[in-house]
């Protein structure tokens, strides 16, 4: 392509972003003189005048918009920490499995991949709730002594009650990202090459203590990547929480808009937080990322 | 003479139809080195890797060190084999992430179960043996190709094996690396370990084999001692390929 035009294409490309966003900016100040409500954000400090269900910090109806906000967000963060590790631990066994050498367990764990990748995410979460939990006897389902009970009212685990929309989502969550996690640990074994197998082998090691000291170690630089966006990808699949009626930011959200009108201020509301939750993810596998590499004295 | 490896009528295939070991017997006994020869393809790296279990077989019998391996391939039978056999790469297959040192103490530490100060102690002795002890405390990517190939023979040492297998240790080096290697070689077979060395260095194999098997096409064409081989070979296909291997 010729120099001069590059500069016209460039110059194209400019003018339509330019219009695009001129275009969203007036249709949003036509919207919000239409509503007559203006931009502001002090409604935020009314009462809120609705319950919620689960707040992991005191909260009554009569606290503000800003607090059931906040209440929201914690709830959505421990929804998504708690899914994310069982995500983890479930991915990484089945990853092994499915890698390992036997047959058995590799076909199971593949059919687990392919039954989960291949089934929507909100299929899951109604599965897990209807189906899963409120199908469950209203005494018990399953009761060990004070250790465990599982019921339609949700999870009790000495002492931790989980009500049953969060153990729904913790399930159809967790079980959904521990098929793409396993997905990822598969590819960074894979990547370690094949004469590293054959190197511990040889030498006598048994095939846990290669996987541990040999496999792994290689494997890990190729995995935190894929596991970084599968761990995102868990974060802003938590949304689907009103689906089962957990009072996640989202349907916290979702709420307040129907109640004030503040649709606008709410989604910047919305946006940024998932934006916090996210680069908060993002930090923390930054963090471990570096202490893996640093820890590391080749190349 | 005590055999170190019987192998009776060894035969396996990869894809259905094609025979990567077609009827395959052989014998080395103790102290002895057997030089495997042949073209691209012939099936020497299925044979050797056969005797420590990394490939399994079809139909016949393989006995290494007394313990018998059947097609079923028994895990604990190999485990005890692997112990006891040391395998050298043409890749040199180093551990990355570990020092020189590391890999040379990681089996004896956890597969024999020895101290890792005396297993440092022989490893800096096996290192100097191979004139890099200077070299420990490094990775192996700061390594010259012959430098990681010389740690990979320490670190097959390091479990006092019974049987050294080597394919093609040369092949990935530069020529001028490649003596410091083979010198290396020399004297482990001077000291009187048995070898099974799997390489096209003529030189090697005239002054320090005690026999040259030849393979084409999975099948053993002929086993004889270096001179007739290199000299006066029985078979057509055996003067081709060394025919061949002049002109390189
Ligand atoms: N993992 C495998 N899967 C399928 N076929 C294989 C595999 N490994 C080897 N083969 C085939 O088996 C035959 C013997 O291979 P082998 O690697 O033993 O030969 P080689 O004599 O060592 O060759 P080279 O000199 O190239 O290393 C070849 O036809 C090869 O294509
Ligand atoms: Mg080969």
């Amino acid at each position: 392509m010729k120099k001069s035009q590059k500069i016209f294409v460039q110059f194209g490309i400019c003018f339509f972003v330019i219009s695009l966003v001129g275009l969203l900016i007036n249709n949003l100040t036509i919207n919000l003189t239409r509503t007559g409500l203006g931009f502001n954000f002090n409604w935020l400090f009314k009462p809120a005048s609705f319950a919620l269900a689960e707040h992991p910090l005191p909260y009554s109806s009569s606290d503000n918009y800003a607090w059931a906000l906040f209440i929201g967000w914690l709830n959505s963060l421990k929804v998504i920490v708690s899914s994310l590790m069982l995500a983890t631990v479930l991915g990484t066994l089945i990853g092994f499995a499915r890698t390992g050498k036997n047959a058995l367990l590799s076909l199971l764990s593949a059919g687990y991949i392919t039954i989960i990748r291949q089934t929507p995410l909100l299929l899951q979460l109604m599965f897990w709730y209807f189906i899963g939990f409120l199908g469950f006897k209203d005494n018990t389902f399953i009761h060990i002594k004070n250790i465990i009970k599982i019921s339609n009212q949700g999870i009790e685990l000495s002492g931790l009650t989980l009500s049953s929309e969060f153990s729904a989502l913790l399930f159809g969550l967790g079980i959904f990202t521990s098929a793409y996690i396993a997905e990822v640990i598969r590819g960074g074994i894979l990547s370690v090459p094949k004469g590293q197998w054959e190197a511990f082998r040889s030498l006598g090691l048994s095939e846990k203590k290669g996987l541990l000291s040999i496999i792994i170690p290689q494997a890990l630089p190729a995995i935190l990547p894929g596991l970084t966006s599968q761990y995102l990808n868990l974060a802003k699949n938590s949304t689907l929480a009103i689906a089962v009626g957990y009072s996640d930011i989202y349907a916290i959200n979702d709420t307040i808009i129907n109640q004030t009108g503040r649709a606008i201020e709410c989604f910047l509301i919305l946006l940024t937080s998932f934006l916090l939750l996210n680069l908060l993810i993002c930090n923390c596998m930054e963090i471990i990322n570096k202490t893996i590499l640093n820890s590391r004295k080749y190349n | 003479m005590k055999p170190i490896v019987i192998a009776k009528n060894l035969t396996k295939s990869y894809t259905k139809g094609l025979l990567a070991l077609d009827n395959v017997s052989l014998t080395v006994n103790q102290g002895k080195v057997l030089v495997v020869m042949g073209p691209s393809g012939s099936g020497k790296s299925t044979l050797i890797r056969t005797f420590n279990g990394l490939e399994t077989f079809d139909k016949g019998e393989v006995n290494v060190l007394g313990i018998k391996i059947d097609p079923d391939h028994n895990e604990r039978k190999i485990q005890k084999i692997r112990k006891r056999v040391g395998m050298v790469f043409q890749q040199f297959n180093l551990f990355p992430h570990l020092s020189i040192l590391e890999n040379i103490t990681l089996a004896p530490v956890h597969v024999q179960k020895r101290r890792q100060i005396e297993a440092e102690e022989y490893g800096m002795y096996l290192l100097s043996q191979m004139g890099i002890d200077s070299h420990a405390k490094k990775y192996p990517s700061q390594l010259s190709g012959g430098e990681q190939q010389r740690v990979a023979i320490a670190r097959a040492l390091a479990l006092k094996p019974e049987l050294l297998l080597f394919d093609e240790p040369t092949s990935a080096l530069d020529p001028e690396r490649i003596n410091e290697v083979l010198d290396a070689m020399r004297r482990l077979a001077k000291q009187g370990m048995t070898m099974i060395v799997v390489t096209h260095e003529i030189g090697f194999a005239k002054e320090v084999s005690d026999q040259v098997l030849f393979m084409d096409s999975g099948k053993v064409i002929e086993t004889t001692t270096p001179d007739i081989f290199f000299s006066n070979a029985k078979h057509e296909r055996s003067r081709k390929f060394l025919n061949q291997l002049d002109k390189y």
